[in-house]
C-alpha cells in the first residue's frame, strides 16, 4: 500500500486517541487522482475522526497524513486551501440564504472575483437551486440542502473532496441525483474520500475500505470485496423458521460463517456445489426438513458482514 | 493577511446580526435602557438629611443657630430631642443622620469668652454621607458665628461700613454647581460601554460552535487573524453607534457640559472599544456556549468597571493595594478621559498619558485574542 506516483492522500499508520479511547487505530490506504474512495463501516468505527484528521480539523495521535502531498500537521491551512469539506452535520449558515452561503465560502476560499459569480452559478445549477437563489437555507428540504453543502465545498475546484455520509437522512431519487454528482467530479480528475452507513452505496465507489472499531478491515474495489475477501462461497438457505437452526447450521461440516439475512441464513462454505444437498440433508437429520439451498453471489452486505464478524473474532473482543 | 477573507466575514457577521433579533436588540436597546436607570439609579448628592436637635439650653442664640439648621436646605429636622437616651435612639435605629447638641452655658460662654462650642452626633456608617453631613454643619454653624461677629462690631460702634467681612466663596471648578450627576453620567456610559460592548462579541464564537458551523469554518483556509477582524468590524460599527447614543443622552438628556473636543472623545471611544470587543471575543473563543460566554463577559466587564474604575467610587480613597488593581482595570482610563474630556475640555495633550494606557491596553487585547482561537476541533 506504499503511496503511487500520483496518490492525493496518503495516510500510513494514522492513529487518533480520545484519552485511552482510540478511534483510529493504524490505519493506512491512499486515494490516487479522480478516485472514489468509500469509508464504509458503523456508527462509531471512526469514519469521520478520519476525515476530519485529513482535512486538519484534529491533530493524529500517531502516524503521518498526506493530502495533495501536504503533510496534514505542518501546513494545515495549505492543505484547507487545497480541499472540499461536506461535515457530517449540516454546517452553512441557516439565516443566510442560498446565495449569501455561497458568496461567503467563496470570499473565504479567495475564489478570484472575476470567477465567482460563474462558480456560483455553477454550484447552484448543479445543486438544481436555481429559483430558490434568495431563500433562507434553513427553509430547504434535506436533499437540496446537502446539495448545496456540496457546491459550497467546490466553488474553489479543490483536487480533493472529502464527503461525511452525504447522503444520510435524504430520499432515495436525492441520493441517487447526488452520487451521478460524486461521479462527475471524480470524471473531472477531483479524488474524492466519502464515508457512508449506506452498504449499497460502496458500490458506487471505485474503492471502498470497510472500517470497524478504528481499524481498516478490508480495502479493495466493491468486486473485489465480493469476491474475494470471502474466500469461500455462499449458499443461501431458506425454509420457514430456517432462522432458529442458525447453531445447527454453524456446526455442520464445512461451513466457516453463518449469518441471517431477512428470512434465510446465509452460509460460508469451501464448496457449494457438493455442500448444498448435503446441508439439506444434514438438517433433515436434524428434524428439519424442506429447506432449499442454493448458491448465491455474494452482495457488498454479505461480505461486510463476514469481515466485521472476522475481524472481531480475531481481536477476541465480544461482538 | 487577505482582506477578502476578512470581508467576506464581516458580510456574512452582518447578515446574521440583522437576522438575529436577539442580539439586535441587546445591541441597541439594553444601552438605551442601562442609561436611563443606571442616569437615575445612581444619584450622589446629599440634601435633606435627617436632623436631630437637642438644645439643653433653650436661650435666644441656641435656638437662632438651631433655626439656621432647620432653614438649611442641606437638612431635614425630624426631631426636637428632650435627652441623650432619645438622641441616642434616634441615631442608632437611623431616623437621624447627625444630631446637633447644644450644651447649657453655650450663650455664656459665647457672650464672656467669645466662643461657644457646639457638639455633632454623626451616624458613620456611611463615611462619605457622614463628611459630607459634618461639612455642612460646619458650614452651617460658621455663617451663624460671622454674623455674631458682625454683629459685635456694630455693637461696639465700630467703623463697620469701612469693614467688609470676610467672605470665603470656595469655588468649585469644573462641576460648579456640585452636581454630582455631571461627573457620574460619564463614568455610566463608560460602564454602559463596558457592558454592552462585551456582550456583543460574547456571542459569535460561541455561536459558531453551538450552530455546527464551527467544523466547516475551521476547514476553510481563514486565519485566526482575519477571522477575528471580520467578526469585529460589524460590531465595532454597532457600538460606536452604542457610544454615540450614550454620548447624545448624556448631554441633551442629562445636561451634562461637554467641553472637549469630538475628535478626543471619539478617538478614546475608539480605544476603549477595542478594548472591550477583545475581551468579549477571548471570551467567546474560550467558552463554547453563548449563555456561559455571555454571562462571563457580563461579569468580566461589570464589576471591576463599577468598582475599581473610579466611576463612583473615588480611586483616591481606596487603600494603596486596590488602587494598584486599578490600573488592570481598563475602565479606570476611560472613565478618567471622559470625565475629564466632558468637565475640564481636555484634549489629547493633556490626556497623553491615559490615552496611551488605553492604546496598549488595546494592543495586548488584540494580540491575546487573535492568539486565542486554534483552529481545531481538539
Ligand atoms: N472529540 C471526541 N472525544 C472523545 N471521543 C470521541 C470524540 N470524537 C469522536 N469520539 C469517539 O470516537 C469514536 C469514533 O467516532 P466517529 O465520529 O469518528 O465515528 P463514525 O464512524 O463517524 O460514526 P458515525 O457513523 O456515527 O458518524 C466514537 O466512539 C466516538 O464516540
Ligand atoms: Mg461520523
Amino acid at each position: 500500500m506504499a503511496g503511487g506516483a500520483g496518490a492525493q492522500i496518503i495516510v500510513d499508520g494514522l492513529v487518533k486517541r480520545f484519552g485511552s479511547f482510540v478511534a483510529v487505530d493504524g490505519v493506512s490506504f491512499d486515494v490516487a487522482r479522480g478516485e472514489i474512495m468509500g469509508f464504509l463501516g458503523p456508527n462509531g468505527a471512526g469514519k469521520s475522526t478520519l476525515i476530519r484528521i485529513l482535512c486538519g480539523l484534529l491533530r493524529p495521535s500517531a502516524g503521518r497524513a498526506l493530502v495533495a502531498g501536504i503533510d496534514v500537521t505542518e501546513d494545515p491551512d495549505a492543505v484547507r486551501q487545497r480541499i472540499g469539506y461536506m461535515s457530517q452535520k449540516f454546517s452553512l449558515y441557516n439565516t443566510l440564504s442560498v446565495l449569501e452561503n455561497l458568496r461567503f465560502f467563496g470570499g473565504v476560499y479567495g475564489v478570484p472575483r472575476d470567477r465567482l459569480e460563474e462558480r456560483i452559478r455553477f454550484a447552484i445549477d448543479m445543486a438544481g437551486l436555481a429559483g430558490r437563489e434568495t431563500s433562507l437555507v434553513a427553509t430547504l428540504a434535506g436533499g437540496w440542502k446537502q446539495r448545496l453543502a456540496l457546491g459550497a465545498a467546490i466553488l474553489h475546484r479543490p483536487a480533493i473532496l472529502f464527503l461525511d455520509e452525504p447522503t444520510s437522512g435524504v430520499d432515495p431519487e436525492s441520493r441517487r441525483r447526488f452520487w451521478d454528482l460524486i461521479h462527475t467530479l471524480g470524471a473531472e480528475g477531483v479524488s474524492v474520500l466519502v464515508s457512508t452507513h449506506y452498504i449499497d452505496e460502496a458500490e458506487y465507489c471505485n474503492r471502498v475500505a470497510l472500517i470497524t472499531r478504528g481499524r481498516l478491515i478490508a480495502l479493495g474495489t466493491p468486486f473485489e470485496l465480493r469476491r474475494r475477501s470471502l474466500g469461500a462461497e455462499l449458499l443461501s438457505i431458506e425454509r420457514e423458521g430456517i432462522a432458529n437452526a442458525i447453531e445447527l447450521v454453524e456446526k455442520a461440516p464445512g461451513v466457516h460463517d453463518v449469518a441471517v439475512f431477512g428470512s434465510a441464513l446465509h452460509a460460508l462454505v469451501d464448496d457449494a456445489a457438493t455442500r448444498a444437498p448435503a446441508l439439506v440433508a444434514y438438517l433433515a437429520g436434524h428434524g428439519i426438513a424442506g429447506a432449499t439451498a442454493r448458491r448465491i453471489e455474494p452482495t457488498m452486505e454479505d461480505s461486510f458482514v463476514h469481515l466485521v464478524g472476522a475481524a472481531t473474532r480475531a481481536r477476541g473482543d465480544p461482538p | 493577511m487577505k482582506l477578502r477573507r476578512v470581508k467576506a466575514i464581516a458580510v456574512k457577521e452582518s447578515l446574521q446580526i440583522v437576522r438575529d433579533p436577539r442580539s439586535l436588540m441587546i445591541a441597541l436597546l439594553i444601552p438605551l435602557m442601562q442609561m436611563f436607570m443606571l442616569g437615575y439609579g445612581i444619584n450622589l448628592d446629599i440634601k435633606h438629611i435627617p436632623l436631630c436637635t437637642y438644645d439643653r439650653e433653650m436661650s435666644q442664640q441656641s435656638l437662632g443657630l438651631l433655626k439656621r439648621f432647620e432653614a438649611s436646605r442641606y437638612f431635614t429636622l425630624r426631631k426636637t430631642a428632650q435627652d441623650y437616651a432619645e438622641l441616642t435612639r434616634d441615631i442608632d435605629d437611623s431616623s437621624c443622620t447627625i444630631a446637633i447638641v447644644i450644651p447649657a452655658g453655650f450663650s455664656q460662654g459665647l457672650n464672656d469668652a467669645g466662643t461657644g462650642t457646639v457638639q455633632a452626633l454623626i451616624d458613620g456608617t456611611d463615611s462619605n454621607t457622614a463628611n459630607i453631613a459634618a461639612n455642612y454643619a460646619r458650614a452651617v454653624i460658621s455663617g451663624f458665628s460671622g454674623d455674631l461677629q458682625l454683629q459685635a462690631i456694630q455693637r461696639r460702634g465700630g467703623t463697620v461700613q469701612t469693614l467688609t467681612p470676610v467672605d470665603v466663596q470656595a469655588r468649585v471648578w469644573f462641576n460648579e454647581n456640585l452636581e454630582s450627576r455631571n461627573y457620574i453620567i460619564p463614568g455610566i456610559v463608560a460602564l454602559v460601554m463596558a457592558i454592552v460592548g462585551a456582550q456583543l462579541t460574547s456571542l459569535t464564537i460561541a455561536r459558531e460552535w453551538e450552530r455546527g458551523t464551527m467544523e466547516l469554518l475551521v476547514s476553510t483556509p481563514v486565519k485566526p487573524l482575519e477571522l477575528m477582524l471580520g467578526k469585529l468590524l460589524p460590531y465595532f460599527a454597532i457600538g460606536m453607534l452604542d457610544a454615540a447614543i450614550c454620548l447624545a443622552l448624556a448631554v441633551f438628556w442629562f445636561d451634562v457640559p461637554f467641553r472637549g473636543t469630538l475628535a478626543t472623545l471619539l478617538f478614546t471611544t475608539s480605544l476603549f472599544l477595542i478594548v472591550v470587543l477583545c475581551i468579549g471575543y477571548y471570551v467567546s473563543v474560550s467558552i463554547r456556549s453563548q449563555v456561559g460566554a455571555s454571562q462571563v463577559a457580563l461579569l468580566l466587564t461589570m464589576l471591576p468597571t463599577i468598582l475599581l474604575s473610579g466611576f463612583a467610587f473615588p480611586i483616591d480613597q481606596m487603600p494603596v493595594f486596590v488602587q494598584g488593581i486599578t490600573y488592570l482595570v481598563s475602565g479606570r482610563y476611560y472613565v478618567t478621559i471622559l470625565k475629564s474630556v466632558f468637565l475640564k475640555g481636555a484634549g489629547a495633550v493633556e490626556l497623553a498619558v491615559p490615552i496611551l494606557c488605553l492604546a496598549l491596553y488595546a494592543v495586548a487585547l488584540v494580540v491575546l485574542a487573535a492568539r486565542s482561537f486554534r483552529k481545531t476541533l481538539d
